[in-house]
């Protein structure tokens, strides 16, 4: 009694205690009333990478964190404000952006593949030739040839269909890479072919065939000399002379780490001086080719700077694929979504519909099976309504939740498992009813069952809510942390409400007297040979000796029906027998 | 009902009334064995699964129309044929208001004509147009992790059971349920060539959650009614446990019933009012689910249980014991009534 009341003040203090919380942290902080949306239910754009490394080895915690917080640079760089970045599982990295997103910001975070350099060896330009021939092309056609004639001499390779040459060459940028057939594989490549969107799978320590961004110039490059990684930090800034006055003129200004200053140094040693084009560095961002300037000076502090033509905005969008490009994980996009406002709103009252159907038909059934006592899982779900609201508003505070609508089926879902805690207490404590128990001792022997029960029943569903949750990824995550959260909602409820409020029920006249409205009418139970109107009167009392005639009662009871029973089914399997 | 459905428990509870679920076992097993044959063959026949774009890869489309507008499959074809000639796009209506086209994975510059070819053609607002692409890998990747957490799953669960209830018989009963209604609702599936989508396969793993739950509940009735206190010399083994089940078949009935109402009102409006989505996947996944996973407590896992615990020595001769007993109670008593008849005749 005095227990029951301290359980319900305890639920009242948290129930308080949790909404007082939620709302101090909407007057002082940025916590909001109702729980954060998930883009599918407020429109927006939601886009699924998949990190994985270049080498093919798994991508550790820490880069993916890296790969994290270099996407969310580059969305804030676009000027998006709460855009959602997060990892799932061990290789996913989902970008959440409200609204819809523009092309440009679209394409900086799925332009998010690996950065690399690697010497130029020969170019070309991209476009059919055969179709847009001049003068021009013809030129650049003659150059290509005799950077392969020059080739051929060099490697000696034979003209056969493979693409490497037969003996490793010592330097990337030897012209010994350019083989007969990646020659001709070079001479029919156009820049708007199929191919040239498979760039990006070529080898490190292969040449790539390749076109800068704009698909006008095509190259053979040499391989992997320096990747991106060693870049510390790129920043557009307009030249300044010797003097410190500045030219107008807009530039890329890198800044390398020790080991990227080093072996810089030694290329840019090689390359100065060196025939066009073979003194160019390419800089290749997902298998394309962001610049690649002449080397015009032997560069040995590791602050090469970038010019040539640049405007604030070029400039600015280099140095940021330069210094956001310098992670040595590629992605891809698994899934991207487009979710429109409106059908977002209406999938959110669409979910919203069919809990609310799913809550009045399930009421209506336990009253229907459980009479009066139905209310008080009426009650018991308004509770774990009322919890679980606050619980998500509260997490979506302090943990960035949010709400998506397989979310909102996780919840209505729980709606079914929440009422079927009451049904395994209910129908224990008619079990303990039938089995000759007052009703206020039957409260307590069909919990105490009732309760083991409900824990175990329930850790096995959590169990799974939590595997779903941290193996899964995509929406099943949402619906997994719902599913979890509802769970333990259910045991808080269960224990801190429905139970006390049975127990302080049971001492009700309506109840004690078992009311045939009740839902827990002896008589209608079958807590039988009591003779009508008695059936309170062996086991009321709380004392020992009480609750032994109560057992007896019961085995006596038992014993009779059961024997009756045995003499039918004795019979039965005699005749099978 | 009502009072019929409470009486019908009393009944239950003292064994007045006995359902013989655990004697009729072999009628049970074959006609699980014939539906997970059925669920096996099946898809097979029918040609395998038939799996969502998420698997597929490609890019969709939907567009929100308001109420009343002419829905017109042929100009989205037409909208989208504009863009990409070649492309074969595969154009549903979905609930009552929207229109869905399916094509091949698009590049972005692509996927922005569509659209703006869709909300042309349809004179709406780009807005009101949703875009979805999905990698090839999309559908591996969670297929695989689904897979992962199923398997995690399952050691787990049979672990903390096999505590819980202190023997790892009753944790394989459950299991074999488990697996009896994973198998069978993808079946259903694969026959009636309901799209599986990853919203689907959500579905499919909260099944693992409701089967054992399920089950769970039942199977406390049992050990409470097998426990050595509470084994007397009138009942065998598998009679206890029968008792168990039908002590337990009223909750058992209202709990299904409770928990297939609101997925059921998912289903419904899913369907209905949306159309194909992750309501209506995951709903259905569940509802077929919940309907196996009740039957496959009942008539698979406790019987299963009684199986495997028959064979034990001490349970097979306090069996025969219990038997002997009864056949002694019997004779005993129709002597005893033989015994009142004379002495009446006296």
């Amino acid at each position: 009694m005095r227990r029951a009341r301290r359980s319900l003040v305890f639920l009242l203090v948290l129930i308080v205690g949790l909404a007082g919380l939620i709302t101090y942290g909407v007057f002082r902080s940025d916590a909001t009333w109702t729980p954060k949306l998930a883009l599918d239910l407020q429109g927006g754009t939601q886009i699924l990478l998949a990190a994985e490394q270049t080498d093919g080895e798994s991508v550790s915690g820490d880069q993916l964190q890296q790969a994290v917080s270099i996407i969310r640079q580059r969305v804030d760089a676009a000027g998006v404000s709460e855009a959602e970045i997060t990892t799932q599982g061990n290789q996913h990295i989902s970008v959440s952006i409200p609204g819809k997103a523009d092309e440009a910001t679209l394409q900086r975070i799925e332009a998010s593949a690996k950065l690399d350099f690697r010497p130029v060896l020969s170019t070309g330009i991209g476009i059919d030739l055969t179709e847009a021939a001049g003068e021009e092309d013809a030129a650049a056609e003659e150059t290509a040839t005799g950077d392969a004639e020059a080739a051929i001499d060099a490697g000696d390779a034979p003209a056969d269909e493979n693409l490497d040459p037969e003996t490793i060459p010592e330097s990337a940028g030897d012209l010994a890479w350019i083989t007969p057939a990646l020659q001709e594989k070079f001479d029919a490549f156009t820049c708007t072919s199929e191919e040239a969107l498979d760039t990006r799978e070529t080898a490190a320590d292969r040449p790539l065939i390749t076109c800068d961004e704009t698909g006008t110039q095509k190259y053979i490059l040499g391989p992997v000399e320096l990747s991106g990684d060693v870049i510390s930090d790129a920043t557009a800034q307009m030249a300044t002379t010797s003097t410190g006055a500045t030219t107008g003129e807009w530039v890329v200004q890198i800044v390398m780490n020790k080991q990227g200053t080093e072996t810089f140094g030694k290329i840019s040693q090689r390359l100065f001086g060196a025939e066009s084009p073979q003194d160019q560095f390419a800089f290749v961002l997902d298998g394309n080719v962001l610049s690649a300037p002449q080397m015009q000076a032997q560069i040995l502090d590791g602050r090469p700077s970038i010019s040539g033509g640049f405007t604030q905005d070029s400039a600015q969008a280099l140095a940021d694929q330069l210094k956001f490009g310098a992670l040595p994980i590629d992605f891809t996009v698994q899934s991207q979504e487009d979710v429109s406002a409106t059908l977002g709103t209406n999938q959110l009252s669409a979910g919203l519909l069919a809990g609310l159907i799913g809550l009045l038909l399930v009421v209506v059934y336990s009253l229907f099976q459980y009479r009066a006592l139905g209310s008080l899982t009426i009650a018991s779900l308004a509770i774990a309504a009322v919890l679980t609201y606050l619980l998500l508003t509260f997490f979506s505070w302090r943990q960035g939740y949010r709400l998506s609508l397989a979310g909102v089926a996780g919840i209505i879902v729980a709606i079914g498992f929440t009422a079927d805690s009451f049904i395994v207490y209910f129908e224990r404590i008619r079990d303990a009813l039938r089995d000759g128990f007052g009703i206020e001792s039957a409260v307590e022997h069909g919990w105490k069952r009732a309760f083991r029960t409900v824990l175990a029943s329930d850790g096995v569903n959590f169990l799974a809510a939590a595997i779903l949750f941290i193996l899964a990824v995509g929406n099943v995550k949402g619906f997994a942390f719902t599913l979890g959260l509802t769970t333990l909602v259910d045991v808080v409820v269960v224990a801190l409400f429905t139970h006390p409020m049975m127990t302080l029920l049971a001492r009700t006249r309506f109840y004690r007297s078992g009311h045939r409205f009740s839902g827990l009418d002896p008589q209608r139970l079958g807590a039988v040979y009591r003779g009508r109107m008695e059936f309170r009167a062996p086991v009321v009392g709380k004392t020992a000796s009480g609750k032994r005639n109560a057992r007896s009662q019961k085995e006596a009871e038992r014993r009779q029906t059961i024997a009756e029973r045995k003499a039918a089914a004795g019979a039965s399997t005699g005749k099978e027998s | 009902m009502a009072r019929s459905f409470a009486e019908f428990g009393n009944a239950l509870y003292t064994g007045e009334k006995s359902i013989d679920f655990i004697g009729k076992r072999r009628t049970w097993y074959l006609i699980s064995i014939v539906l997970i044959i059925v669920s096996i063959a099946g898809p097979l026949l029918r040609g395998g699964f038939t799996f969502g774009i998420e698997f597929t890869g490609g890019s969709q489309f939907q567009v929100h129309l308001s109420e009343g507008q002419d829905r017109d499959p042929a100009v989205a074809e037409r909208a989208v044929l504009e863009v990409l000639p070649a492309s074969a796009p595969r154009v549903t209506q979905l609930g009552q208001s929207d229109i869905r086209v399916q094509t091949e994975a698009l590049s972005d510059a692509e996927n922005r004509e569509v659209t703006a070819a869709l909300a042309a053609q349809y004179e709406l607002d780009e807005s009101e147009v949703t875009y979805s692409y999905i990698g090839p890998a999309w559908g591996q990747d969670v297929t695989r992790q689904a897979v992962i957490a199923l398997i995690v799953f399952i050691l787990f669960a049979a672990l903390v059971m096999a505590i819980y209830f202190r023997t790892w018989k009753m944790s394989l009963a459950a299991i074999i349920a488990l697996l009896h209604d994973l198998v069978i609702t993808a079946g259903v599936y694969g026959i009636s060539g309901f799209e599986i989508t990853p919203a689907a396969m959500i579905g499919f793993l909260t099944i693992l959650g409701y089967s054992l739950y399920d089950t769970v509940v039942v199977f406390d009735k049992i050990r409470e009614n097998t426990a050595p206190g509470e084994l007397n010399d009138r009942r065998t083994f598998a009679e206890s446990v029968n008792l168990g089940v039908n002590q337990t078949l009223v909750r058992s009935i209202n709990t299904s019933v409770v928990a297939l109402l609101p997925v059921g009102s998912i289903l419904f409006i899913g369907a209905f009012i949306l159309g194909a989505g992750t309501l209506r996947d995951i709903s259905l996944a569940l509802f077929i689910g919940i309907l196996v996973g009740a039957y496959s407590t009942i008539f698979i896992a406790a019987p299963t249980y009684a199986h495997l615990r028959e064979g034990e020595a001490a349970i097979t001769k306090r069996d025969a014991k219990v038997r002997r007993l009864r056949e002694q109670r019997e004779t005993g008593g129709a002597g005893a009534e033989s015994e009142e008849a004379s002495t009446v005749a006296e």
